[in-house]
């Protein structure tokens, strides 16, 4: 397609990004408000009143609790067996995962907060945990809740410190357990139990959150960097878990960091000087950019929508929604060729199903279970990598099978917690949400030789709708 | 960083010989068309296993001094000892069961192997062993894949099989491949949909679902077709995703669909903290492992003549244990080729040794065989391509032949 874009082919394309689908009422407030001031109410969440999912995901009594009460509510069997208590469904560790797997659909499908929704998915995606490792279980409410939610459209370096501090992150990538090899706790003697350096974080911290595989570091700066962190642990992780600096752990002398001396002697401070240097690196800037860049626009973004974006980042000091704004009013933004350029991943998939079809949803096993088989499931993947944003990851015959067995189950609501209205039936007014004037001819026809629900099925399941 | 590795790669290639290539009369039937097509199965492990405490080098003078926590107590020691292979190295006591096979002579181990990339980032290491181009990242294609491409025979689309949900990057590229979770769930939920999803598909102008479409389709009518006559499984596997990945692999190559290439991976290698010794952490990941191998070997029965399987881990682990009884993401592993016509019962690769000069980087196991010289070789003798150019390409094998089969 070289045309540009038409009026209403822009919004379903800015939806589409912004958002978790379209809706008509989506629609409607977009071109009553224009584009350009959708962007800002959206970019300002905390003025948008979202009572009415609040008020679905309250219901899920987990999302108030510290980790310690969870791990109360909520025990191992071994520590479950030791207090006398009886183990069951419904104080299994699993349910806790299950509210905030439920609590992330609803809010995906209902909050009036749809970019900010993306930014907390986009952000748990890049810090990625994984909810089922250890004590993990009983700190990824607080996480989410405590530690990406206040900052997914912050400061970047506020996000990079709170998710270094968090005790979820300290214990997924065992920085709590690291020891200076000069620290204290590693000289006493006659310890047999003597603990050292643990590098996992300082890797990943570098790699995955900050400067990116290419970003210039070396086994050294993963060394050095590791070396500052020490000390960085946590309080009680199976209870009320906090963040500590424990200055015996803390290796004191002098460290290199991607070669800036940090003096001796600086105990936790160091680690927040790391923070600091990934934070304003220019690597850094470039890595995110390009990250944001794949999701609002295409999995190659091209190198100008990388470049202002860097910049901006650079600019703003890493003002999220400063970056956001900047890809998004880029002039690349609207060019056809990134109009439905990008694949749906599972979640985006599955929650602009329920929007479009306005599906009464509460979030069930079952569809949670789709979510799985499609290949990702919510706060479980395990590898710090999170899970993958560009087209081939999910498009294998497996997930494509699910997800046409996902539509058919939905349009003829087999789906125990999803009901789409019976007026469903007639799909046209969709086909204005999905693809405005540009349906191809073969689901055109598709669409024609079928009734009922399994027309929805069928414009659900169409190669148009796995697109955004 | 990136050129000091395109450095050691392009030094490592100089000079050597190719990969030795078997006399025609070796090369088993693979060219011949036959319903019993040769299977190359490939696991991947996925967080990098700590291959030194898979295949212990019991008698390196260094091994135990690294790991005061965690090293395998040697064959002497008994229950909690490994398993001796040869007087020199010995397997974890958790994959007890696979010394029958290595005792049959249809496990061959390779020690020391892997990818001659130094990163030791988990997901650039992964691509890196998948696209089979070390150094090299921005190649399209899987090298499972090139193999297919390549090799044009046969339109089964169980040609290429990943058990996964999401197609990996070593069968991603220009041949089709499928991917499927359980042969049982494989099929439409909605009978009166289907067929015109399928016509609808077939005419997408999209590629991306016109080719997904139809491999899709395909594969569903061939299994629907088969699916009666595929004989029940008699082995006994033990609980979890990727044993049960290996049974449907196991039930394809009975089916006789066309298989070729089959892929799937277990996860959960990835031991910072509290890896443990002949019992814990990696313990219990070898237990899964182990029993899983034995109960294919054991269902595929006769077919292993045809069959061979080799596993994958992005790298190694450091040789010294860290501050927590873990260890940290290393260098060179430890492979394993399990088949019917596998030279097995003994292990290949040059030993590097432990002690601290020799260590990679002064920190990992040296890596002495290219995991490509490997699979080359399994690709070239057992699967008949000869041909290796386009599936490794600018790759010639520093230790020439190894032998393996």
């Amino acid at each position: 397609m070289t045309t540009p874009l038409r009026q209403e082919q822009k919004i379903v394309h800015f939806l589409n990004r912004t958002s978790f689908g379209p809706t008509p009422a989506a629609v409607q407030r977009a071109s009553q408000l224009g584009v350009r001031d959708y962007l800002e109410e959206q970019l300002a969440p905390e003025a948008i009143a979202d009572g009415a999912v609040e008020e679905k995901v309250a219901g899920l009594k987990t999302m108030r609790m510290n980790s310690r009460e969870l791990f109360e509510l909520y025990p191992p069997p071994k520590a479950a067996r030791e207090r006398g208590m009886a183990t069951n469904a419904m104080n299994a560790p699993r349910l806790v995962i299950f509210e905030l797997q439920q609590a992330r659909l609803l809010r995906a499908v209902y909050s009036q907060r749809q970019l900010y929704e993306v930014m907390v998915d986009f952000w748990s995606n890049h810090f990625n945990i994984f909810a089922a490792k250890g004590a993990n279980r009983w700190l990824m409410t607080s996480y989410d809740r405590d530690t990406i939610r206040p900052h997914a459209l912050g400061k970047f370096r506020d996000l990079l410190l709170a998710t270094a501090q968090s005790p979820a992150m300290l214990f997924y990538l065992d920085n709590w357990l690291s020891v200076g090899p000069n620290s204290r706790a590693a000289l006493q003697t006659g310890n047999s139990r003597r603990r050292g350096l643990n590098e996992n974080y300082a890797r990943e911290i570098m790699e995955l959150h900050s400067l990116g595989v290419d970003g210039g570091y070396s086994q050294q700066d993963v060394h050095e960097i590791a070396r500052c962190f020490t000390g960085w642990t946590l309080r009680r992780p199976r209870g009320e878990a906090e963040f500590m600096f424990n200055p015996r752990m803390h290796d004191p002398t002098a460290k290199t960091v991607l070669g800036k001396h940090i003096p001796a002697s600086g105990g936790m401070e160091d680690g927040v000087k790391v923070i600091d240097l990934l934070a304003h690196h220019p690597a850094t800037a470039r890595f995110i950019a390009t990250k944001l860049a794949r999701r609002f626009v295409a999995d190659d973004p091209p190198a100008s929508i990388i470049e202002q974006a860097a910049a901006a980042f650079r600019r703003s000091d890493g003002d999220i929604p400063t970056v956001v704004r900047t890809i998004i009013d880029a002039p690349e933004f609207f060019e056809p060729t990134f109009y439905q350029a990008k694949i749906k991943k599972p979640l985006e998939y599955v929650a602009s199903a329920l929007r479009i079809t306005e599906a009464d949803t509460r979030v069930t096993p079952q569809l949670l279970r789709y979510l799985g088989r499609m290949g990702e499931r919510l706060f479980l993947a395990q590898p710090p990598t999170g899970y993958p944003d560009v087209a081939s990851s999910w498009i294998s015959s497996d997930m494509l099978l699910t997800r046409m067995n996902f539509a058919s189950d939905l349009a003829a609501n087999r789906i125990d917690g999803a009901r789409v209205p019976m007026q469903m039936g007639d799909t046209q007014p969709l086909i204005g949400l999905i693809a405005p004037g540009s349906l191809s001819s073969a689901t055109q026809a598709a669409l024609s030789e079928t009734a009922g629900s399994d027309t929805l099925a069928l414009l659900l399941a169409a190669p148009e709708f796995q697109r955004r | 960083m990136d050129r000091s590795r395109r450095t050691f790669i392009k030094s490592a290639g100089v000079g050597f010989l190719a990969l030795g290539l078997p006399p025609p009369f070796l090369v088993r039937a693979a060219a011949q068309q036959s319903s019993r097509s040769k299977v190359l199965v490939v696991i991947f492990q996925r967080g990098g296993m700590d291959g030194l405490n898979v295949v212990i080098p019991f008698k390196d003078p260094a091994y135990y001094a690294l790991r005061p926590s965690i090293a395998v107590a040697e064959p002497a020691a008994g229950e909690e000892g490994a398993i001796d292979l040869d007087g020199f190295y010995a397997l974890h006591p958790a994959l007890s069961p696979l010394k029958k096979i290595y005792d049959q002579g249809q496990l061959a181990i390779v020690h020391a192997a892997g990818s001659p990339d130094n990163t030791r980032s988990h997901f650039d290491a992964q691509d890196c062993m998948e696209l089979g181009t070390p150094g090299i990242r921005s190649t399209p294609d899987g090298w499972l894949n090139r193999f297919l491409t390549q090799r044009e025979r046969g339109d089964s689309p169980f040609r290429g099989l990943a058990v996964t949900p999401q197609t990996p990057r070593i069968l991603a590229g220009a041949a089709p491949t499928l991917s499927l979770s359980t042969i049982e769930e494989f099929r439409p939920r909605n009978l009166t949909v289907a067929p015109a999803l399928q016509k609808l598909y077939a005419n997408a102008a999209d590629p991306l679902f016109r080719r997904g479409g139809q491999t899709l389709f395909e594969a569903m009518a061939r299994l629907r077709s088969i699916e009666a006559k595929i004989p029940p499984s008699t082995a006994s596997y033990p609980a979890g995703r990727f044993p049960a990945g290996l049974k449907q692999i196991a039930r394809l190559i009975k089916a006789d669909v066309g298989l070729e290439i089959a892929f799937t991976e277990i996860e959960g290698w990835d031991t910072h903290v509290a890896e443990g010794g002949a019992t814990g952490q990696l313990a219990n990941r070898l237990k899964e492992l182990g029993e899983a191998l034995v109960a294919f070997h054991q269902d595929v029965g006769d077919r292993m003549e045809d069959v061979v399987i080799v596993t994958l881990s992005e790298f190694g682990r450091t040789a010294r244990e860290n501050g927590n009884r873990g260890t940290d993401h290393g260098h060179a592993n430890v492979m394993f080729v399990i088949g019917g016509h596998v030279r097995g019962g003994r292990v290949y690769g040059r030993w590097p040794g432990l002690a601290p000069e020799l260590l990679y980087e002064g920190r990992d196991l040296d890596l002495t065989t290219d995991y490509r010289a490997v699979c080359g070789e399994v690709i070239a003798r057992h699967m008949g391509q000869r041909d290796l150019g386009q599936v490794f390409p600018g790759f010639r094998s520093p230790v020439g032949q190894l032998g393996i089969i």
